[in-house]
């Protein structure tokens, strides 16, 4: 089992997870976080350049099997990236391994859970 | 000394003489009247930050700037427009056959900068007063398309409907010449704007809801609320203005006033207790939209009315509307348009339950009236002709005209955001911000 962790461009979360739903990965746990990465975000505020510390990002939490692993990063590498180049700021994709899931209402464990 | 107070007398008189034609006018002023009036004119313009607010808690998170700019939008907009052209097309004397008004002296206001009209009231409070009604009519309409339209195609929209199907509409309804005040016994029946402003503004916001089409997952995908707090805040404020919208249509400060203000207020709390029954027996619970909802159709129905009804009246108005928009909003969602806020289904349906339901409601001294000027007799069901007729006209005259214009602003500039756009949502895509800033980390 993974936990693949999405951190992405708060303007792309509908096309990300229709995208997810399309691939029948439906599951999902959608956050709104702050941050920055090696972005330079510039942004226009009263005609005054100013440049941003923290900016709104949307972070995805799956848990998965390891058959799904791929195609779900596969399509929210697909559906995040602006464009067909991708542009500073579209975000990143973390994997870790899950030890345990359990489901609270079964009290089922592991990828059965999931 | 006496030299003196003669030399004061003369230069009195001299200055006096030709002063005398303004002071005349001056001395008709009505204070009283015109403060009211002032006070309207002011409440109705709180209308419409009011409905920015309720219609911007009412849609998803990454469409409430895009939503509160449809509102904001037609201040700005439908100000310029009223100032040129509007005043002039709406309470000119008929040209064109009667299907608008012209009047020179009004285009750019130009004529009026020392007018006091019959009612004591001065032009310029009159013309704005009615100017604000003219702003938040086409707005009322962004409630049927919100989340997908083109800020653009929304701009020219809300200024070609203004010119062509609210002020000639306006002209018919409110000007002295107009052709529906002057229909039958004592003309149709719309104190405060039920054809004028709820139903072609419903009307035409159904058309364009099926035109554009629905929002993209619509209905598959629940698109809830972002705020329901700030759409109350708006509900609130919209009740508030009301009192301007339809006390100050007496334009007058006096009995009339009275009586549209009290069926007011009578008439929206019947429609927000009906709509909470209805729903509580319906659903098993109580909602704050539904309470929301219960106050704007009982004050859509009563606007037409407030001029003739008396309490027991507005209360059945405002029960009968909520029972019929409630039915309506079901229907809604069975036929399966996106409305997507019920424009049609508050502003269309109870602007046309209270035209007509309000026949059955006019105090006896209306009905009286309207039968010396008839010559004898003037029954209800004559009335509710004439109603029926004017109902009917600014259906079709509002449809019709809407679906034109939208047919020609869709091969001009396209009416649709993209799909990406309305994916991104438009607060991102069409202005470059986003609402609910502060839930940010900075």
């Amino acid at each position: 089992m993974k936990l693949i962790t999405a951190i992405i461009n708060e303007n792309k979360l509908d096309q990300v997870r229709e995208a997810l739903i399309e691939a029948e990965i439906t599951r999902i746990t959608v956050s709104r976080v702050s941050g920055h990465g090696r972005q330079r975000g510039e942004n226009i505020y009263r005609g005054q350049k100013i440049v941003p510390n923290l900016l709104p990002k949307v972070r995805i939490d799956i848990g998965v099997n390891e058959a799904f692993v791929d195609i779900t990063v596969n399509t929210i590498l697909e559906a995040a990236k602006s464009g067909d180049e991708g542009s500073v700021g579209d975000g990143k994709i973390f994997i870790t391994p899950l030890e345990e899931c359990i489901r609270i209402r079964t009290n089922e464990r592991g990828g059965e859970a999931i | 000394m006496y030299r003196q107070f003669k030399l004061v007398f003369v230069i009195c008189v001299i200055f006096l003489i030709p002063l005398s034609a303004f002071a005349q006018d001056a001395i008709n002023i009505d204070s009283g009247a015109t403060a009211w009036m002032l006070t309207s004119t002011a409440l109705v313009l709180l209308m419409v930050p009011g409905l920015a607010m309720f219609y911007g808690g009412l849609v998803r998170t990454k469409n409430v700037l895009g939503t509160m700019m449809h509102s904001f939008a037609a201040m700005g907009i439908m100000t310029v427009l009223w100032t040129v052209v509007g005043y002039s097309m709406s309470f000119g004397e008929n040209i064109l056959g009667g299907w608008i008004g012209w009047n020179p002296e009004y285009f750019l206001l130009k004529g009026i900068d020392e007018s006091i009209m019959a009612a004591g009231v001065p032009e310029y409070v009159f013309s704005m007063f009615q100017g604000k009604f003219a702003i938040i009519t086409p707005a009322l309409i962004a409630g049927a398309f919100a989340e997908r339209i083109s800020f653009k195609a929304y701009c020219l929209f809300i200024a070609l409907w203004g010119l062509l199907i609210y002020n000639p509409l306006c002209h018919w309804v409110w000007a002295a010449d107009g052709f529906l005040l002057n229909m039958g016994a004592a003309g149709a029946i719309d104190f405060a704007g039920g054809t004028v402003v709820h139903i072609s503004s419903g009307v035409s916001g159904l058309v364009a809801a099926i035109y554009i089409g629905a929002r993209r997952g619509y209905p598959k995908t629940t698109i809830s609320p972002s705020n329901m707090v700030m759409t109350m805040m708006g509900a609130g404020l919209l009740w508030v203005g009301w009192f301007g919208f339809n006390a100050g249509s007496s334009i007058s400060s006096g009995l009339a006033t009275a009586q549209a203000l009290t069926v007011t207020q009578v008439s929206a709390a019947a429609g927000a207790m009906t709509w909470l029954i209805i729903e509580g027996l319906h659903t098993g619970k109580a909602t704050a939209l539904g309470f929301a909802s219960g106050i704007l159709a009982g004050l859509v129905a009563v606007t037409p009315a407030a001029g003739v009804v008396q309490p027991y009246g507005a209360l059945a108005l405002g029960t009968i509307a909520s029972i019929i928009c409630y039915s309506a909003i079901l229907l809604k969602n069975r036929i399966g348009y996106d409305d997507s806020l019920d424009a049609f289904g508050i502003h269309g349906i109870g602007g046309i339950v209270g035209a007509l339901v309000l026949t059955f409601f006019i105090r006896e001294s209306w009905m009286t009236a309207a039968a010396s000027a008839n010559g004898g007799s003037w029954s209800v069901w004559q009335q509710f002709g004439v109603q029926a007729i004017a109902v009917g006209i600014a259906i079709v005259y509002a449809a019709v005209g809407t679906f034109i214009i939208l047919f020609i602003i869709n091969k001009l500039l396209g009416l649709r955001s993209s799909d990406a756009d309305e994916m991104a949502g438009l607060d991102h895509s069409e202005h470059g911000e986003r609402g609910y800033g502060m839930l940010n980390a900075n």
